[in-house]
């Protein structure tokens, strides 16, 4: 076995690399920890820069508002029902157009997916596509956050590109002679041996429907139906941080102020948690997703 | 032959068409109606007759948005801001995953990447949240340092001067972690050979990124910088919508916000199509351009 030789240029380089992997590592993390322990500090400690390493003065007065703002509920209802609605839809429809797009025998499939890609690069629009919900009376309707834009063409070649590189096609020949017809096959074979993709593919929508905030803000008026990034602008952006409208002036006015930033810093992460939960199980199948999409279609 | 044999193979195939034919109702009807309905820039709009029902106008709402007095501004900003954020932004991955390819320990590396990837699930409300809470110029931790340091009342997020580097640097806190996933997929695919060769060789470290890693990703390095070329005047709507306020307008008011505000918040649905339309347009010939100067160049492109 060769030692590894530990001469002036290497020990420099270990340097420089730990380096800035630690500038790297803490450029991220603390502002999201500053957060977390913002989120339980005194509001004044907090703005005046006392709060920098361990909570103080902890207190759950941000949390308390939180959990009994209904509007905040509302809204998490909203987007838990969407994302998982509208996951399931995507996949639904997604992965049985996928299968079929790979495979070579189905005499459509070019055109298909020229017709397809044409759309990630051209749309029309804006204006076209708003007015087209109207006149569909789609706007104003949970349908909105589910049904449109159901297919990610994007996600749809990785997950093509992996079923035609996952599945042998002696494997369909042989179930076929068995009797398999390609419903059979799809929901016994292909899907079963596809829990990378369906994990890959299942977040990236899950994610896309969490975090979405257009939809709510071009296509729904009704304050019912929006869900909670919606929410979450009126109270982080637009400052109306109380749900009785208090923050205006008056004695009310001075305590608003001093908590209202906790209760922004709370809803931070009441708002993220979810999905900073699930993520870190599914990352070891990233790296895989984007591999298998960047190989040409 | 002709239609017989894609009537035998329909019948064939009919699991396969009715597997597929969801996918394709929906982006007919999502995506390809509303390209039909492009033609609406070139019509007046009426509420009776529907989208394309109205008048024929020819070219008549490109020039009211040529000659109206919002256009250079509007242009320059969605140029600045989309131009820092590819000179700036399109690098900074690259180095990125260049650095974390050289991490050894298995275990750290895979720490670096689980955080990297990490601000990529925030939402871009939360991050804009994040932005206005911590750089608050009364309330936010950077903004007391600011002050501390000498800085003055200065507001980061209101202020024309400081609006592009906060989105700048906002956005590779962001997405640079995302973005290097497919650098270092690439990186994997280096033979090992190579680098055992050049070790024998006396080659160090630097060297091997310099000639080994880098020449590796330049192929990557050119697709997606066509790709990101054809977005030049693609600026995202929702960042910058929500980071706008009255005091960053002048620079922060680009065609995507301005379209959204002409179009879905006063109704003036065949000018804001003529806008929209004029940059699609835009991003569609830098496209083609940058993918034959890199057809030229290179011999890599996208088409």
């Amino acid at each position: 076995m060769i030692r590894e030789r530990l001469n002036g240029s290497e020990i420099l380089f270990r340097v420089v690399l730990s380096v800035l992997c630690a500038i790297i590592f803490l450029s991220i993390i603390y502002p999201l920890y500053f957060i977390v322990i913002a989120s339980i500090s005194d509001s004044t400690l907090v703005s005046t820069g006392k709060v920098l390493f361990m909570p103080k003065n902890i207190s759950f007065f941000g949390y308390n508002q939180i959990f009994q703002d209904d509007r905040i509920w509302n809204g998490y209802r909203n987007t838990v029902f969407y994302t998982l609605a509208g996951t399931f839809v995507n996949l639904l429809i997604t992965l049985p157009a996928a299968y079929v797009l790979s495979r070579r025998e189905f005499r459509a499939r070019r055109l298909i997916m020229v017709v397809f890609v044409i759309t990630m690069f051209f749309n029309g629009g804006l204006i076209p596509t708003y007015l087209l919900m109207k006149d569909l009376h789609l706007t104003n309707t949970m349908w909105m956050f589910i049904l449109p834009f159901c297919v990610n063409v994007f996600y749809l070649i990785i997950a093509r590109t992996f079923f035609e590189s996952s599945l042998p096609s002696e494997l369909y020949e042989a179930a076929a002679i068995d009797g398999c017809s390609h419903f059979g096959f799809f929901v016994r074979i292909a899907l079963p041996l596809s829990k990378a993709l369906i994990s890959v593919i299942g977040l990236y929508y899950l994610v896309g429907h969490w975090n979405d905030f257009f939809t709510g803000l071009i296509y729904i008026r009704d304050n019912k139906l929006q869900p909670l990034q919606i929410v979450l602008r009126d109270i982080l952006l637009s400052n109306q941080v109380f749900q009785n409208g208090a923050g205006t002036g008056g004695a009310a006015g001075g305590y608003a102020q001093k908590y209202a930033d906790q209760i922004k810093y709370g809803v931070i992460i009441v708002s993220t948690l979810p999905i900073l939960v699930i993520y870190p199980f599914l990352q070891k199948y990233f790296e895989k997703g984007v591999l298998i999409g960047s190989v040409k279609g | 032959m002709g239609s017989r044999s894609i009537f035998s193979t329909f019948k064939r195939d009919y699991q396969l068409w009715v597997m597929v034919f969801p996918a394709i109702a929906v982006i007919l009807i999502f995506n390809y109606i509303p390209m039909y309905g492009i033609q609406l820039a070139f019509r007046d709009f009426d509420f009776s007759k529907g989208l394309t029902g109205g008048e024929w106008r020819g070219l008549f709402y490109f020039k009211q948005f040529w000659e109206s007095f919002l256009f250079t501004d509007l242009m320059r900003n969605t140029f600045m801001i989309s131009f820092t954020s590819i000179i700036i932004g399109f690098p900074a991955p690259i180095l990125l995953a260049l650095v974390l390819n050289q991490i050894r320990r298995k275990k750290m590396k895979q720490l670096m990447q689980t955080t990297v990837y990490l601000p990529h699930f925030i939402s871009i409300i939360v991050l804009v949240g994040m932005m206005n809470v911590l750089l608050s110029p009364e309330t936010g931790i950077v903004g007391y340092f600011m002050k501390s340091v000498g800085f003055g009342n200065i507001n980061l997020l209101a202020s024309t001067s400081t609006f592009i580097p906060v989105n700048i640097i906002s956005e590779i806190w962001q997405h640079c972690g995302w973005n290097s996933i497919i650098y270092l997929a690439a990186l994997s695919t280096v033979d090992p050979q190579l680098y055992d060769s050049a070790k024998m060789d006396g080659a160090s470290r630097w060297q091997t990124i310099r000639y080994i890693d880098f020449p590796a990703l330049i192929p990557t390095i050119v697709i997606l910088f066509i790709l990101s070329m054809g977005n030049i005047l693609s600026t995202g709507f929702e960042k910058i919508f929500l980071m706008q306020n009255s005091l960053n307008l002048p620079v922060s008011e680009v065609i995507a916000t301005y379209v959204y505000k002409i179009g879905i918040v006063s109704n003036q649905f065949s000018y804001a199509s003529a806008i929209g339309l004029f940059n699609t347009l835009i991003n569609f010939i830098f496209l083609f351009a940058m993918n034959a100067i890199s057809k030229k160049a290179s011999n890599t492109s996208l088409f």
